[in-house]
């Protein structure tokens, strides 16, 4: 047994939900698993839900500095319980990880932390809203006005967002069904933050402003055996509207998914086989070839873009290492947004 | 022309196999018992770096709270202010007549533990994480813990250090009954930027550098250098044999040698061949040391970790292992103490001139090369002695003690030289002149071997005074410390509280023995809390005290520490230390404590019990009057259901305490043996080497009229006297050392002084064995002197050889 292969083998199912994959033919074994029926209530939905295996609070900004230059950001936070339950002390089933990444065009950083439930070194509190893991936190008074920190050895960041749309719920009323078998998530995000903050770096302060994206999502239901990564994209472009995408390289096929955003919130999801992803150029990274540039077609929508990486190296060299950094975005559309791409051995 | 001197080099050899054998024993005893510990240190040592690496943590700071106890909730405000710091919860668990010592790690922000990676066991997170959690233990422990009642199931495997129980802190939580509570805290070695400063978040905690923590090998230290130190003791003895059986065997070649120089042999390539020579025997000698030395280490390896578990608390394993560096090292030992022991005969062959003459006395000495041996010898003492004034520590102790055996050893020949002088010059009789004329024509041949014996002995005499000292003040204090008739420990808090209420009707007077562990300069601390009774003001043994001090101690004015606090920390009665924050205490005395490595205190219970929280309340000791102890102890252990081991009386607990002190010295009475042995080896080894030479001097006392059986009696005689005046010599450097081992290696190695006791009955026994060894090693060449044909002794005057 070896402890880090056990934290891996926890947060993987984690990871891999983390973008709203629901895997295949999985069971919940005694955790409470997403209804239907269920009506998200605000604010008490930004908290915690301890009976779900899984769930995460997860940010990526895209930033530009006062000197000119792009950068990216990403805050994340998981929850993951290996009961059902949640317990005062050490012996609390809630366990707690975080991920942050600070990328410039030159450098990539990455920090991660680990926490027990019921001790109080991590945890989230609905109203008014705080999410931490030791001094990293993302808090205010409410969901709408959020300050955030992380910081690492070489990085720091001190982030104040504001958002001025709606929340966003995926699929219908926020019940996202991840695929034919009908697993499925609570999914709702705030895609509408604008940021202003400060990041440091080795060289020194750096004011940043831009935009940020946040996903809340809780499920109970990993991926499947079979498939081997994803790649999920987060693009806002210039004309307001946003479109979230990924793909999942499975055994039996990929499987293709979204939700479109307009510039006013209205969402419309995206079903199997809309969005065509192709790779453009591959780049090794962290001794591994992934594809760092993509070709990303809808075209219902007219769009038709290249999505390029900001920085080849944007490598989370943390227990489950994968890519994520924000990348730009040209073609039918321009604008900006974040990738993510796991399972590239 | 090689193989011609080779096969001539090696035709000695073939003559002579009981010198060859000789000179290979005494290379192996010399490799074997330096090899031995050697083995021992390096088992030891490696078991404590594995313990440590597979505790992960090794080199990382830590923070400590002076209370010994960090508050959970300073552990989640330090993290929520940057720092990454990993929890620790150490604690006792006594099963079954043993302690083990529970550690409790988060093993989600612990660094990597080889120690639960390696176990092999299959365990999902769920179960070491959640309630009740899982233990890892090594095989052997974990079946002494299976069927406690309220532990949780237990996981055997071979990666834990033995005696240790890992697990997860929320599981040693619940075992250790200390639930919110932290004892230490590792700083990982990636800590964010803007990290709040320590004094801000959590002012009560220090940092402690990884040097700055007193570690199981830092301790054990002195421990490992006197075993080092007797076993290159050992090895100077073992080589006092090589080189009288060079010495001897160069001698007897003496005409080979000339021989073959005259038949054209160039001098360069024969002493290259004997070096060559001596440099194979090195290796076979220390091969078999080797192979000795690892057997030997392997007897010894149990006791020595037992003493270093009971000692030090030190994780040490039974098994041994070959390790390449040691081989490399005992060989490297062997060739470089082969060559120096041989040096000097190589240098006289190296110089011989072509037509020097076999068999003269090549290596006597002049009274002009006495007095340079006493000069010498003066000097190394008055260097030893002039390092223990001028500096402190364990190891200016050693010099002291190395400049003090040496100097001792050199003094010898020349102190023998002065008495066989006297000696010879009160003799009555033509006989007795000659005995004593031809001892000291004998002395320089054997003083090499009279060193060894004198080493041997004054090693025996001041180890044995210091263990038997150690002993009859160990038992002294036993009698002192352990005045109750019966010792009970109930299983909880509550069950104290109904045995001491039972007790308070049956007994004269019930004690409890109530003690907290907290941290004070940076090591832990055991504070106990006493009540007031006669008990402790009339047996408790001080060594230092100001007036009134029980009274002072139970009214709560005053604190009692034990030696080794007082003298690691330099500590005087009369002095304040500063305990916890709020918890400032005067020192009013200080007590005896051997036998424990750790600091303690002793207070009035009310104090303790003001300043800490949870002290537990389960060990009693029980005053009745003796005759009703043993039923008193029955019916507690009725009453309360409580097992064998919970109720013991005083006498068991004496018998227990001494045995683990005896096991502690099987180790130093084992090399004591042995070294006595490596001594009459090389007495015999010496007398064999003078067997060539005696001959031209024994024919004409022979021819005088004296029979060879009184000649060989003489020969016994002779052996005998000079062993009995090396065993004379030998007890005031023995007992110089015994003095130097007890006031100053004991303060330094164990933190504690010992009064020093003379035991007369083992000088006797000593010297008689020293007489004995002398007999055997003589015994041989006597034999040989009385069978041997006059014609041989004819022969002296016949050819002059």
């Amino acid at each position: 047994m070896n402890v880090r292969a056990w934290i891996l083998a926890l947060l993987l199912p984690v990871m891999a939900q983390a973008q709203g994959f629901a895997g295949l033919g999985t069971t919940a074994e005694g955790f409470a698993v997403p209804d239907p029926a269920y009506r998200l209530t605000f604010p008490a939905d930004h908290g915690a839900h301890p009976t779900y295996r899984i769930e995460w609070w997860y940010v990526t900004a895209t930033l530009e500095g006062a000197d000119g230059r792009d950068y990216g950001v990403q805050w994340t936070l998981f929850r993951s319980a290996l009961a059902p339950e949640e317990r005062e002390g050490w012996q609390s089933p809630q366990l707690w990880m975080g991920h942050a990444g600070l990328t410039t065009p030159e450098r990539h950083f990455s920090a991660e932390r680990m926490a027990r439930g019921g001790i109080g070194q991590a945890g989230v509190i609905a109203a008014p809203f705080s999410a931490w893991i030791d001094e990293w936190r993302m808090a205010g008074p409410d969901f709408d006005r959020l300050e955030m920190r992380a910081a690492g050895p070489e990085f720091a960041y001190r982030l104040e967002m504001e958002a001025r749309g709606p929340l966003v719920l995926h699929g219908a009323q926020g019940y996202s069904v991840k695929s034919a078998d009908g697993q499925a998530s609570h999914y709702y995000s705030q895609p509408f933050y604008d940021v202003t903050g400060v990041l440091t770096l080795p060289g020194g302060d750096v004011a940043v402003t831009g935009e940020a994206w946040l996903d809340r999502e809780w499920s109970s239901q990993p991926l499947s055996e079979d498939q081997s990564g994803w790649d999920w994209f987060s693009l806002s472009f210039d004309t307001g509207e946003k479109m979230m995408a990924f793909r999942l390289r499975g055994g039996r096929g990929d499987f293709t998914s979204g939700t479109w955003i307009a510039a006013d919130g209205s969402a419309e999801p995206i079903p199997d086989g809309r969005i065509v992803v192709e790779p453009l150029r591959e780049a090794e990274v962290a001794g591994r070839e992934v594809p760092v540039d993509w070709r990303l077609r809808l075209p219902e929508r007219g769009v038709d873009v290249e999505v390029e990486a900001l920085n080849d190296e944007a490598w989370m060299d943390t227990n489950f290492a994968y890519w994520e950094g924000p990348v730009r975005v040209r073609g039918s559309h321009a604008g900006k947004g974040y990738l993510e791409m796991t399972g590239y051995e | 022309m090689r193989r011609a001197i080779l096969a001539a080099l090696w035709s000695h050899w073939r003559r002579h196999p009981v010198q060859l054998l000789t000179l290979l024993v005494g290379l192996a005893l010399a490799t074997g018992l330096w090899s031995a510990v050697q083995a021992i240190n390096a088992e030891a040592r490696a078991s404590y770096a594995r313990a440590e690496a597979q505790m992960g943590g090794a080199g990382l700071a830590e923070l400590h709270a002076p209370s010994g106890v960090i508050p959970l909730a300073t552990y989640v405000a330090l993290r929520r202010a940057g720092w990454q710091v990993s929890p620790v919860l150490e604690g006792p668990l006594r099963h079954g007549g043993r302690v083990f010592t529970v550690m409790g790690v988060d093993l989600l922000t612990h660094p990597p533990l080889p120690a639960i990676a390696e176990s092999g066991a299959d365990i999902a997170p769920v179960e070491a994480l959640g309630a009740p959690g899982r233990l890892f233990a090594r095989p052997g422990d974990a079946a002494a813990l299976a069927g406690r009642d309220g532990l949780p199931p237990v996981v055997a495997t071979e990666a834990v250090p033995p005696g240790l129980i890992l697990t997860d802190i929320g599981a040693a939580e619940a075992v250790l009954g200390r639930p919110g509570e932290v004892s230490r805290l590792l700083v990982l070695p990636e800590q964010p930027l803007g990290r709040a400063p320590l004094n801000e978040v959590a002012p009560d905690l220090v940092e402690v550098a990884p040097e700055g923590r007193a570690d199981t090998a830092r301790l054990t230290d002195s421990f490992h250098l006197n075993l080092t130190a007797f076993g290159f003791l050992s090895f100077a003895v073992g080589l006092f044999i090589v080189h009288g059986t060079v010495g001897l065997a160069l001698e007897q070649r003496r005409g080979m040698i000339r021989t073959l120089r005259a038949l054209g042999a160039p001098l360069g390539t024969i002493t290259r061949l004997v070096a060559a020579e001596l440099l194979a025997l090195a290796l076979i000698g220390g091969l078999a040391g080797l192979a000795l030395g690892f057997l030997l280490a392997g007897l010894l390896l149990p006791d020595v970790s037992a003493t270093l578990r009971g000692l030090y608390g030190a994780p040490v394993e039974g098994g041994l292992s070959l390790r390449p560096g040691w081989v490399a090292s005992g060989l490297a030992m062997a060739v470089a103490g082969t060559l120096a022991a041989s040096a000097a005969s190589l240098g006289r062959l190296a110089r011989m001139p072509l037509l020097a003459g076999a068999g003269s006395r090549a290596w006597s000495l002049r009274p002009r090369g006495w007095r340079m041996m006493a000069g010498a010898g003066l000097v190394l003492i008055g260097g030893g002695v002039g390092a223990i004034a001028l500096f402190d520590g364990l190891v200016a102790g050693f010099v002291f003690l190395g400049g003090l055996l040496m100097g001792g050893a050199l003094l010898l020949p020349p102190a023998l030289a002065l008495v066989l002088r006297l000696a010879a010059g009160r003799a009555r009789g033509l006989v007795a002149q000659w005995v004593w004329a031809d001892m000291r024509a004998q002395l320089p041949g054997i003083s090499l071997a009279l060193m060894a014996l004198l080493l041997a002995l004054a090693a025996n005499i001041g180890v044995g005074t210091m263990v038997s000292s150690f002993r009859l003040t160990f038992v002294g204090w036993l009698d002192q410390r352990l005045v109750s008739e019966v010792y009970v420990t109930a299983r909880d808090d509550a069950q104290g509280v109904a045995v001491a209420a039972w007790l308070e009707t049956r007994a004269d007077a019930v004690l409890p023995i109530r003690s907290a562990e907290i941290r004070y300069a940076g090591a832990p601390l055991f504070v106990y809390g006493i009540v007031d009774h006669p008990t402790y003001s009339e047996n408790w043994p001080l060594l230092d005290a100001l007036p009134g001090v029980w009274d002072r101690v139970v009214a709560g004015d005053g604190i009692l520490i034990n030696e080794q606090l007082a003298r690691r920390e330099g500590i005087t009665p009369g002095e304040e230390i500063v305990l916890a924050p709020d918890w400032r205490m005067e020192v009013v005395g200080v007590y005896s404590d051997y036998g424990n490595p750790t600091g303690q205190a002793i207070t009035a219970l009310d104090v303790l019990l003001r300043h800490v929280d949870g002290v537990p309340n389960q060990r009693f000791g029980v005053r009745v009057p003796p005759d009703r102890a043993t039923a008193l102890a029955q019916d507690l252990r009725a009453a309360f259901d409580l097992p064998p081991r919970a109720v013991v009386q005083q006498a068991g607990v004496k018998a227990q305490s001494l045995a683990i002190f005896d096991k502690t010295f099987v180790v130093t009475g084992a090399l004591n043996v042995l070294t006595l042995g490596v001594a009459g080896f090389a007495i015999l080894t010496s007398l064999l080497t003078l067997w060539t030479q005696r001959l031209p001097q024994i024919a004409p006392v022979w021819a005088l009229g004296l029979t060879r059986a009184r000649l060989a009696r003489l020969e016994l005689l002779r052996s005998v006297a000079l062993a009995a005046m090396t065993a004379v010599l030998a007890l005031p450097l023995g007992l110089v050392l015994a003095w130097a081992l007890l006031a100053v290696i004991n303060v330094e190695a164990f933190g504690w002084r010992l009064p020093m006791h003379l035991f007369p009955l083992d000088w006797l026994r000593l010297f008689a064995l020293a007489i004995i060894a002398a007999l055997i090693a003589a015994a041989l060449p006597a034999r040989r002197l009385g069978r041997l044909p006059p014609a041989q002794m004819l022969g002296v005057f016949a050819n002059e050889r």
